[in-house]
């Protein structure tokens, strides 16, 4: 039974680390830009959530309501100006790019709000819980886990119901001919971000709800996240999830046999499946 | 003035008094100097390895704090465990670097472009965590050298008669000359590299990689050697840093900002893909650093941006910038067409 449990847990945070994940896939589905900066910025949406949380006095959902356009104008603001310019044949300038911006986002954030550790507190819903057939859950992970499943699948609706989705698919596909019918690719590139920065924040609830954070934590976060995205296969959204769930039961189950094994395990598991499956589990189409 | 060439000149002498300069450092200098360039030297170590990985081979590596920890936990399983001479401890710690860099390899160049800088750091996550495991040497609270140890090192007590002073800065002395030693050896080894047939043939894949296998270049067994090599030079490095350090914990030993974010910065604010650029780049990093010393992290912050800036707009670096408006090289790597009796 004990196992039972200690699955489903894993599953549940896998739901955390899928949503980590979701606007990491989405960035590079769209533009092929590997974002190192995208845990530091899951954790400056947990400070805006958190400081606006403070400043009205606001549940940290109501909270994160109000940081979400905020974090999406981060996002549209850093495409436009920065990113845009380094997107190209060479791997080098974005990757070194997002790499200096972790390094001032991290800083940035201790010279302004410490090195303490912080916590979003949601109230009594913290330590509820409901009965599974047999297995207790928190109704917290159950909710997190609920959401990542509603983001992926809003994501997946947005990418191949909608126009704009229609405008991510071509544009991802070839730049210059995109042009020709009348779509910006920097402008569809500003709004994929803006996209990927509303998941940040909604990430950034739950990772602010269920631990304590810091200015320190963004590139354990990312590691996470990019290990679901490799694991799921480059572009698919729903082998996100199943990457996130991998790892999220495999650091459960590695904790459960020796607590310093729980981070351990998780990278392990991620070595594993990619020499089995070079390309993850679900590849999209040849990147 | 307006000849580069006589320029060029100029400054190759300036290098070469600068070089003696330096080896005399712990003579005429004092110890706080020799600490400090210690410091210096060995980041210029870490980033020429860098700059050979990243600049030239094409391959990001973000997990180059692997060789620098398992070096230096190497050095310290000799020094413990065995009772070896540290001296001894550092060139096992390069080999055991290189001996990690085998299957990270097989592992991460599976992973294609920007990934592959993933796949490095998640490897070096897994070697910190697997080496925080390790009880012999303290575990995740990490161990020390046993008291005395760098004291009676091998050379430190005839370096100790000739300088006269203590013990300590008789050894800081040694470490300081072994790591101008293994910085200028890089810094050879890097040119001479660089302008045989296997540096031909790395630059050749850098430019085009299609025109480059066409006429009989293996990429993969190219990079993988680069790989090795560097992580070879990191190990050495890491173990020598560790020697000075004297204490080691796996998170020092495996940190990603003071042996890898730092690096990047580096080379690329000195120019990434040169062989003067990390050296550039550690000057100004040591004065900025410096400079920015009481204000906390500011210092890393405008280090951040400071790259940014310099990949926006001037993506050879300060040293790309300084040979483009006056025409000034050194150690170039331009190949000149071959004389008439050099041709087949």
């Amino acid at each position: 039974m004990i196992w039972i449990d200690t699955l489903v847990q894993g599953v549940l945070l896998g739901g955390l680390y899928a949503l980590f994940a979701a606007g990491l896939s989405l960035v590079f589905g769209v533009m092929r830009l590997v974002n190192l900066a995208h845990g530091d910025l899951i954790v400056l949406a947990a400070f805006v959530i958190l400081s606006v949380a403070t400043a009205l006095n606001l549940n940290p959902f109501v909270a994160a309501v109000i940081a979400i356009p905020v974090m999406f104008a981060v996002g549209w603001v850093l495409q436009t100006y920065l990113l845009n310019r380094v997107l190209g044949d060479d791997i080098l300038p974005p990757l070194l790019v997002t790499f200096g911006l972790s390094v001032v986002i991290q800083n940035g954030l201790l010279e302004l709000f410490s090195a303490d550790s912080r916590k979003l507190t949601a109230g009594s819903i913290e330590a509820e819980s409901v009965s599974l057939g047999g297995v207790t859950v928190g109704v917290m992970p159950l909710l997190t886990f609920v959401s990542a499943v509603l983001v992926i699948f809003a994501l997946n609706q947005i990418f191949y119901r909608t126009k704009l989705g229609r405008a991510f698919r071509a544009t991802s596909d070839d730049r210059e001919a995109v042009g020709l019918m009348g779509i910006r690719p920097n402008n569809v590139f500003a709004i994929a971000t803006g996209i990927a920065m509303v998941v940040a924040t909604i990430a950034a609830l739950y990772l602010g709800i269920r631990a304590n954070f810091d200015p320190s934590i963004g590139p354990a976060r990312l590691l996470y996240a990019f290990e679901a995205v490799i694991i799921g296969g480059l572009g698919s959204l729903w082998g996100t999830l199943a990457g996130g769930v991998i790892i999220g039961v495999s650091q459960a189950l590695g904790a459960a046999i020796n607590p310093e094994w729980q981070i351990l395990s998780g990278h392990v598991a991620f070595v594993v499946v990619l020499l089995v499956r070079p390309r993850g589990l679900f590849p999209r189409s040849k990147d | 003035m307006s000849d580069p060439r006589k320029i060029t000149r100029l400054i190759q002498l300036m290098g070469l008094a600068g070089v003696v300069l330096l080896f005399l450092v712990p003579v005429i200098g004092s110890r706080a100097l020799v600490q400090d360039l210690f410091g210096v030297l060995t980041l210029l170590i870490l980033a020429q390895n860098w700059n050979l990985l990243a600049g030239f081979a094409g391959l990001v590596s973000v997990g180059q704090q692997a060789f620098v920890g398992v070096g230096a936990y190497a050095m310290f399983a000799c020094v413990i465990l065995l009772g070896m001479d540290p001296l001894v401890g550092i060139a096992v710690g390069g080999v055991a670097a290189m001996l990690l860099a085998i299957p990270m390899a097989f592992f991460s160049f599976r992973l294609a472009g920007a990934y592959f800088a993933i796949g490095t750091w998640v490897v070096a996550e897994i070697t910190r965590l697997c080496f925080a495991q390790w009880k012999a040497l303290g575990g995740g609270t990490g161990t020390s050298l046993p008291k005395g140890t760098t004291k009676t090192m091998f050379g430190v007590p005839e370096i100790k008669s000739w300088l006269g002073g203590s013990s300590s800065a008789a050894s800081d002395a040694l470490t300081y000359w072994l790591a101008l030693i293994l910085a200028l050896a890089t810094l050879i080894a890097a040119y001479l590299f660089l302008k045989s047939r296997m540096g031909l043939g790395l630059q050749a894949l850098r430019d085009n990689e299609e025109a480059a296998r066409s006429v009989g270049v293996n990429p993969t067994r190219l990079k993988a050697w680069v790989f090795m090599l560097t992580a070879f030079g990191t190990g050495l490095c890491g173990a020598l840093l560790f020697i000075q350090i004297t204490r080691v914990t796996p998170e020092a030993a495996f940190s990603v900002l003071d042996w890898t974010a730092f690096v990047i910065f580096i080379t690329v604010i000195g120019g990434i893909g040169t062989l003067p650029g990390p050296i550039i780049g550690v000057i100004v990093f040591y004065f900025l650093q410096r400079t920015l010393a009481d204000y906390g992290t500011v210092y890393l912050i405008v280090l951040g941006c400071l790259g940014i800036a310099v990949m926006l707009f001037a993506r050879r670096g300060l040293w790309g910038l300084f040979t483009e408006k006056t025409g000034i090289e050194l150690l170039s790597l331009r190949q000149l067409p071959p004389t008439e009796n050099q041709a087949r």
